[in-house]
């Protein structure tokens, strides 16, 4: 099994850095090449999801990323926010959407987690092990271990 | 691929060709520009996403937000997507029923002078 680790400052800025490391460990592992803009819009609305939590509760940590290729390929995604923040997500249905009650932070929240659970077939949220913070755990099938 | 913003004047629209990835980094950029363009009195907006290769969470928020900011200016603002990964996000997030799609600028166009 091969792991590639990567910690980034809460920045939208690295957040196209992830992406881009996600898609090429994806590819290496084996993943199906038409699933590979899937694995790039997930990769991106998780690590985004981090970012924005660590910026509302101003938290320098680093997020923290990692992509493994055991049975399938595995990426997790941690952030370090209290965990109340991280897991109440809830798709949002069109009526709400066109809501103009509705703040572009809580629309973008309710899309992201509509594209995570939409574009990933094997998708995991739930509480960090090792301390504070949520993990967002995608797996994809992959070609080679 | 970097962010790239084009506006040009259609009869009464105001087409804005987007390119390149709108992402949680360069969405705030898109959202400043649609602005500029209400503020200056654009009522009819279409918005061109033709040689988009990436949209996220945060753009589809800075798009829905310009649509809803022209409906409430009694104007019309409409989308142009034809690449079916881009449709795919929009399907799945429930946006497609919440913003008109058009396959071409033209088409966007003659929607928007109906009103629609």
């Amino acid at each position: 099994m091969a792991t590639v680790k990567l910690s980034f400052s809460p920045a939208p800025v690295h957040v196209r850095t992830a992406r881009l490391v996600g898609v090429a460990v994806a590819r290496r592992a084996g993943v199906r090449e038409d699933l590979l803009d899937e694995v790039r819009l997930a990769i991106g609305e998780a690590c985004t999801r981090a970012v924005a939590l660590h910026r509302q509760y101003g938290l320098a940590d680093p997020v923290y990323v990692e992509m493994s290729d055991g049975v399938g390929y595995t990426v997790r995604v941690v952030d370090r926010a209290p965990i109340e923040a991280g897991l109440g997500l809830a798709a949002l249905g069109p009526d709400e959407l066109a809501k103009e009650s509705l703040s572009e932070d809580a629309l973008t929240t309710g899309v992201g987690f509509a594209l995570l659970a939409g574009f990933v077939e094997d998708l995991q949220v739930r509480p960090f092990d090792e301390g504070v913070g949520t993990e967002v755990r995608m797996t994809w099938p992959a070609g080679r271990a | 691929m970097e962010l790239s913003l084009a506006t040009r004047t259609v009869g009464e629209h105001t087409v804005l060709e987007v390119g390149g990835e709108v992402d949680v980094y360069t969405a705030p950029r898109l959202r400043e520009r649609l602005l500029e363009l209400i503020d200056g009195g654009a009522r009819h907006v279409v918005v061109d996403l033709g040689r988009v290769d990436f949209l996220d969470s945060t753009g589809l928020g800075v798009l829905v937000g310009a649509l809803k900011r022209l409906r409430a200016a009694g104007g019309s603002f409409g989308l142009v997507c034809d690449k079916e990964p881009l449709l795919k996000i929009f399907r799945i997030t429930a946006l497609d029923q919440v913003f008109p799609l058009h396959p071409t600028v033209d088409a966007a166009i003659a929607a928007g002078s109906t009103g629609a």
